[in-house]
């Protein structure tokens, strides 16, 4: 009998440890050669760990959420040659059973020597897509949701309380021999009526699809793991850390409206279209070059601010598994189409899951932006460990003053938050005044 | 004599016990039943019945001698009206006569075996029923007790003479100049207010701070009132202590010790109801007991197999409706039917002026439960009926749950309101809630608008006030 140790890989540069954040497999599955055993993630990025060899798991070596060092062993398998003696007929135990062996694993014998192993669990958990780490560990998996189960197995009533019913239903199920308070009632104040006697008689004591409004007595544990983990502490440590002050400031983009809706007109066909985003990076971009105390990274361990010359823009993004920033690097350097592709580019990595960690890290300011949801305004939280966080609001037609009458305008919010330990208020506003006035006539953007 | 064997025996044709037999002789039961007196127990002879008979005597003659006097306001004139209480009393006799042989009627009817004679435990299984003709011996595979209760005695001031029961007070010749009446409770100011009346001079005394004290205060205020301007006095927080020395009135104690001397020709005392447990044999099966009260269980089944009890003689509410439940599914069980006890609510009614009902839980019930309420009131003085019929005080009031506005208990007081107690009793056992009230409609002009209007004033939109 053979065991075959899988370690944690080397998942990316530096990369010491990462931490577990999905089990596709538990002991006594059988797995295939390149069956997705599990889901580590380092900073922001998941990989997936693939079995190299075929048999059954034998031992898994962390818990969801536990973080592992590069190198320790994660799972065991075992890949006996007695079911690929019995099944596919070879005369030794190999490590590395040929596929065909493993095609013609029948399901009998497996399921004789392993019967804790659900044989049909195992086929959907092997091809699930691990882009988001699954909040539900095990319960979610395998049939265990017994918690939401048990829960409707009887009818909602609190303890003690009397069955609610008119006289003549409750003489119907006396005469039936039974006890009402084993029946859902679906009328008002959960009354017992005619229908749900007849559903019970009908269907046993199981619930019968409730009415009203009920109350929902279920509680369910969500074990906070991997990104939403990383999140939490990120926001944490930047809230606890930072004293954040927040600006709100209107900006009229009609000029910038016009601008885009020609430029989207007239562009080439291998350019994206383009969005606000982009001005507002190049706005940014010129801004810093006279603020560079803006573009920074404090790190307040140590006491010393980071200037950075490169404009580094993280670009919060919003991905089925949570919060991520994919960075636009040298925005400095991109002209408007250039940070138009790559931010197109970034935003499709991080939804698909394939943004490397460097392509998630090492911003140097960020843009947050809820797009068409918008809002009116927002207290964005800084991406510790920079200074300042930029935030978009949605462009709406509000009336404005134009000193003799109201007139419609495009008008957009930037609801930004500094940290107000390095900068000043003053500064911010100064900040965000000036993107303001580039915003409005958009030309003084490109004017070198 | 030649012993009866039957399925079924029932001790006591009060409500419980005729009710009982009569569903019993329908779904077939051999069934036979024994009675003392007359059938109809306390509640058609000497109880709900000629009370109420007395009482509607009483409010007519009241009316009369109001037109007579100068505070009369509808115009209606009458001249030295009077009562010939005797043929009063005559009258009553007769729609209780009346209402004996309809009963003895549908036992007969329903094919129940009527025995009369004092009944008697031999054993679990077969009774002695001491008739005019000698001992008849019963054998029953089942045996109700409906045996009932009676007015409690004080041990210092026996019934007698002066001294008499609610049972002598409906019967009395003549209508007491000066009627004393020891017990507030609802017996003592139902009679009292029908003697007051009557031209009687009524004093009620009370050993408890109010009277009526089983009913919140806000529901006997508007009796009170009634009672001051009927000219009854109340003495409440006084102790009966007996008759004078010269039998001329009752002693009382007052909390201060103080004695004093109610001049009196009766003296009427209504200080509870007992149940009778004595005088048919307990001993002889040895049942056992709550309190004073035979115990029984959801299915009224005492602690014997194949003995029964209901109404009265188990227990409180004693109420001849409550009784009468118990008789009903008594039956059906001994008939082989699947029954138990899962009544939400017994409506309890006080016939006084005005009269009171009450189903379900009172406010400070509902408190002491736990329950989160919701209360609304709606007072009578904002009722169109009840100005036309110049019984303006009083009020509906309902209390719900505030989570899901369950009804929970619905009182009110005011003239006639006992029969509103129908729809009263209604909503609660079929689970209604306040939108259930609010949304049927009430006929106009009636007082029970001032149920739906009490159910609006909950739900925070009440129309009329």
């Amino acid at each position: 009998m053979a065991e075959f140790i899988i370690k944690m890989p080397d998942v990316g540069e530096g990369v010491a440890e990462a931490e577990l954040v999905e089990w596709h497999v538990k002991i006594g599955d059988i797995v295939r050669e390149d069956a997705i055993l599990a889901a580590v993630m380092t900073d922001k990025a998941t990989v997936e760990i693939p079995s190299p060899v075929e048999g059954t798991i034998s031992w898994l070596g962390a818990e969801i959420g536990d973080t592992v060092a590069v190198g320790s062993p994660i799972v065991k398998i075992d890949v006996s040659g007695e079911v690929a003696v019995e099944a596919g007929g070879a005369d030794t135990p190999t490590p590395n059973p040929s596929p065909q062996g493993g095609g013609e694993l029948s399901v009998g014998p497996v399921a004789a020597e392993a019967p804790s192993a659900p044989a049909p669990s195992k086929a959907e958990t092997a091809t699930a897509k691990t882009e988001s780490p699954s909040p539900l560990w095990g319960g979610a998996r395998g049939g265990g949701n017994t918690l939401s189960a048990s829960a409707n197995a009887s009818a909602h009533r609190p303890e003690g309380e009397r069955p609610l019913a008119s006289p003549a239903v409750r003489l119907r199920a006396k005469e039936a021999g039974i006890d009402l308070r084993r029946v859902h009632g679906s009328g008002p104040a959960g009354r017992i009526t005619h229908d749900d006697l007849d559903q019970f008689f009908a269907r046993g004591p199981q619930q019968s699809a409730p009415a009203g409004k009920q109350p929902d007595m279920s509680v369910e544990e969500i074990k906070v793991v991997g990104l939403r983990r990383k999140i939490a502490e990120k926001m944490a440590r930047s809230k606890q850390r930072i004293p954040h002050i927040t600006y709100v400031e209107e900006v009229n983009v009609d000029a910038l409206e016009d601008l885009r809706a020609r430029l989207n007109a007239e562009k080439r066909a291998d350019r994206p279209r383009l969005t606000i985003l982009p001005f507002l990076m190049r706005a940014m971009v010129k801004t810093i070059a006279e603020q560079p105390q803006i573009n920074a990274l404090y790190d307040d361990d140590a006491g010393i601010i980071h200037r950075h010359g490169g404009v580094h823009i993280g670009i919060a993004a919003q991905t089925p598994s949570g919060l991520v920033v994919p960075v636009v690097r040298h925005a400095e350097a991109r002209d408007l189409w250039d940070c138009a592709v790559e931010v197109n580019r970034l935003a499709d990595a991080a939804k698909s899951g394939t943004a490397t960690r460097e392509e998630l890290s090492g911003s140097t300011i960020t843009i947050t932006s809820l797009g068409a949801m918008g809002g009116v305004a927002t207290t964005p939280v800084i991406n510790y460990p920079e200074v300042a966080i930029i935030g978009v609001n949605k462009i709406m037609v509000r009336p404005v003053w134009d000193g003799a009458q109201f007139v419609p305008a495009k008008m957009m919010n930037l609801s930004s938050s500094f940290d107000h330990r390095v900068i000043d208020g003053w500064d911010a506003a100064v900040f965000i005044q000036r993107i303001k006035a580039l915003l409005e006539t958009p030309a003084l953007i490109f004017v070198e | 004599m030649k012993e009866i064997s039957c399925k079924l025996a029932v001790i006591g044709a009060g409500p419980g016990g005729y009710i009982c037999a009569i569903r019993a002789g329908q779904l077939g039961v051999d069934t036979v039943i024994i009675e003392a007196v007359k059938a109809g127990g306390t509640c058609l002879n000497v109880g709900c019945i000629p009370s109420k008979a007395i009482i509607h005597a009483a409010d007519e003659f009241f009316a009369a001698t109001h037109f007579a006097s100068d505070k009369a306001t509808l115009g209606i004139k009458v001249s030295d009206p009077s009562i010939d209480f005797a043929k009063t009393i005559a009258w009553k006799d007769g729609i209780v006569g009346r209402m004996n042989s309809g009963v003895a009627g549908l036992l007969k009817k329903a094919g129940v075996k009527a025995v009369v004679g004092r009944a008697r435990f031999r054993d679990g299984k077969t009774l002695e029923v001491d008739t005019e003709t000698g001992i008849q011996v019963i054998r029953a595979e089942t045996i109700v007790i409906a045996t009932g209760s009676a007015p409690v005695e004080l041990p210092f001031m026996p019934f007698g003479g002066k001294v008499i029961s609610s049972t002598e007070a409906l019967s009395l010749r003549e209508v007491p100049k000066a009627l004393a009446v020891v017990g507030g409770g609802y017996i003592g100011l139902e009679l009292g207010t029908a003697f007051a009346k009557l031209g009687s001079k009524v004093t009620v005394v009370e050993a408890l701070p109010r009277i009526l004290p089983l009913y919140d205060a806000d529901l006997t205020r508007p009796v009170q009132k009634r009672l001051d301007e009927l000219g009854v006095t109340v003495m409440t927080d006084v102790k009966a202590k007996g008759l004078s020395s010269d039998g001329s009135g009752l002693v009382i104690e007052r909390s201060d010790e103080s004695l004093q001397t109610i001049p009196a020709d009766k003296v009427l005392v209504t200080v509870g109801r007992k149940p009778v447990t004595s005088g048919w044999g307990l001993d002889e099966i040895d049942l056992d007991k709550s309190g004073p009260f035979i115990r029984v269980d959801d299915q009224c089944r005492t602690s014997m197999r194949g003995i029964y009890a209901i109404g009265d003689v188990t227990g409180e509410p004693m109420l001849a409706h409550r009784a009468m439940a118990q008789g009903e599914m008594v039956a059906e069980i001994i008939a082989g039917k699947r029954r138990s006890w899962d009544k939400r609510a017994i409506p309890a009614v006080c016939f006084t002026d005005p009269e009171i009902v009450s189903v379900g839980l009172s406010p400070d019930e509902a408190k002491r439960a736990g329950i989160e309420t919701k209360i609304g009131l709606f007072p009578f003085a904002a009722n169109g009926r009840a100005m036309t019929l110049q019984n303006e005080g009083g009020f509906v009031r309902v209390i719900v749950r505030a989570d899901n506005h369950l009804v929970l208990g619905i009182q009110g007081v005011g003239a006639g309101i006992s029969e509103l107690s129908a729809a009263f009793s209604l909503a609660i056992e079929m689970g209604a809630r306040l939108e259930d009230i609010a949304g049927t409609i009430h006929a106009h002009p009636t007082q029970s608008e001032g149920f739906q209007e009490a159910a609006l004033k909950a739900l925070g939109h009440a129309l009329h006030i």
